[in-house]
């Protein structure tokens, strides 16, 4: 067995997903996506999310594809409608949105700029961690790594919540997943 | 199998698969604005609803299999009883909180394992979604572990309530680990999990949380089982009758 001991920069459906925004034939599509932002945090879009997969035009209809976060996410239906509604306003009468469950969303396809983007907006992000490695946690306020968790599950399925023992600022943690 | 066959099992083993998601799911949700505490009301909650959405996967794709028209709505609001086939376990009543969380605990042992396994299965779409129920199990587990130690060794009342709990529960515990013909036979060709392979570490895992959380394993003296065949306890018609109303009452409602 070879041991590959190549340290991935980003994991390997994250490039994909990047590679298939660049290679895209309809970029401005893409461009105009970019302002449907999650409706629970509108701070970062769907693309920067990693939930916006790939966008095709099928003909007369614009095929766009997202993947879910979590299992029950109800704020997925509403990325949808928010989807088609961009797209109808800018003039794209047939769209079609499709869910793909693989390869499973993963925090790890956030890209620092909108990590940074959480955390001014009180979220600390989750980091490169994992479901089984969490990352370091840090007080989205005042910096602190001396935090204490009140719940695993927070304001949504995707946060749990924690309280600075620094500054007793209370905040969501984006769980690593 | 011909094709018909194994398409109809594969439909079949995803509706069990969803009923287990939707019955439990169902259960967690009756918690919503009667938890203990505020975060514990969220997080019960939260755990419910990737439990439904679960089960809306696993619905979804046994209606396309059918390819009849049926939809995700038609398996959750439109069989009866006999036509669910969940493993009881997971119909339970709620009980008190020590009941809810003993079961969480013993379901999310089961429940990582078991779609761990499944990532593994020949049939693309049971393993897509493994994938995404893996990521939450475990954090769905490392919570109810947490309670397990809290309330066993917490104080005299928790620990008698929890021990009650795990008591009462043990005996719906074997079915976990049964495989009928149906699933033998999708185990055989690689879509299913040999869920009896998964007993012993189970036993192992829950043996170990037990003994920290100072409760005792329980007599294994008693044991009921039919889930899967349609046959359960007089709580799921009641539990229906709640889910159900809607669709019940007002058919093809949508909203």
């Amino acid at each position: 067995m070879t041991v590959d001991n190549r340290i991935p920069a980003l994991p390997a459906e994250e490039y994909a997903r990047r590679q298939r925004r660049v290679e895209s034939a309809v970029p401005e599509l893409w461009d105009l996506l970019d302002e449907v932002k999650d409706p629970e945090i509108p701070v970062i879009s769907l693309w920067e999310l990693g939930v916006l997969q790939e966008i095709e035009q099928r003909d007369e209809t614009v095929v766009v594809t997202i993947t879910p976060t979590y299992s029950g996410c109800p704020a997925m239906s509403v990325m949808e409608e928010d989807v088609v509604a961009a797209l109808h306003a800018a003039g794209h009468d047939q769209v079609r949105v499709e869910t793909r469950l693989s390869p499973a969303w993963s925090t790890t396809w956030m890209t620092d700029a909108a990590q940074e983007k959480l955390r001014a907006w009180g979220i600390a992000p989750p980091g490169c961690g994992s479901a089984d490695v969490a990352a370091v946690i840090r007080c989205p306020r005042c910096g602190s790594e001396d935090l204490r968790k009140l719940s695993e599950f927070g304001s949504t399925a995707c946060k749990a919540l924690y309280q600075c023992n620094s500054c007793a600022e209370p905040f969501d943690y984006f769980k690593p997943i | 199998m011909t094709a018909t066959d194994s398409n109809e099992a594969v439909l079949q083993y995803a509706v069990r698969l969803g009923d287990d998601a939707l019955v439990l799911g169902h259960r967690l949700s009756e918690w919503c604005s009667n938890g203990p505490f505020l975060e514990e009301d969220l997080a019960l909650t939260n755990v419910a609803l990737d439990y439904i959405g679960r089960a809306r996967m696993f619905y979804s794709y046994a209606a396309e299999l059918s390819g009849d028209g049926r939809s995700e709505d038609s398996f959750a609001y439109l069989r009866d009883c006999r036509e669910f086939t969940n493993l009881l376990l997971h119909e339970l009543p709620r009980g008190d909180f020590a009941f809810t969380m003993a079961r969480q605990y013993l379901v999310d042992e089961y429940a990582l394992a078991f779609m761990q396994a499944l990532l593994e299965s020949e049939d693309e779409r049971l393993a897509g979604i493994a994938a995404k129920a893996v990521k939450e199990s475990k954090y769905h587990l490392r919570r109810s572990r947490d309670w397990m130690l809290r309330l066993g060794d917490g104080t005299a009342e928790s620990h008698c309530r929890l021990q009650t709990a795990v008591d009462d529960l043990w005996g719906y515990t074997p079915e976990l680990f049964e495989l009928d013909a149906l699933e033998t036979s999708l185990v055989a060709a690689g879509v299913a999990v040999d869920s009896a392979a998964l007993r012993p570490d189970w036993e192992a895992a829950v043996r170990a949380t037990l003994e920290e959380a100072t409760i005792e394993l329980p007599q294994a003296d008693w044991s009921v089982r039919g889930g899967r065949q349609g046959i359960h306890t007089e709580s799921l018609g009641h539990m229906l009758s709640d889910l159900q109303f809607m669709q019940r009452a007002y058919p093809g409602l949508e909203w």
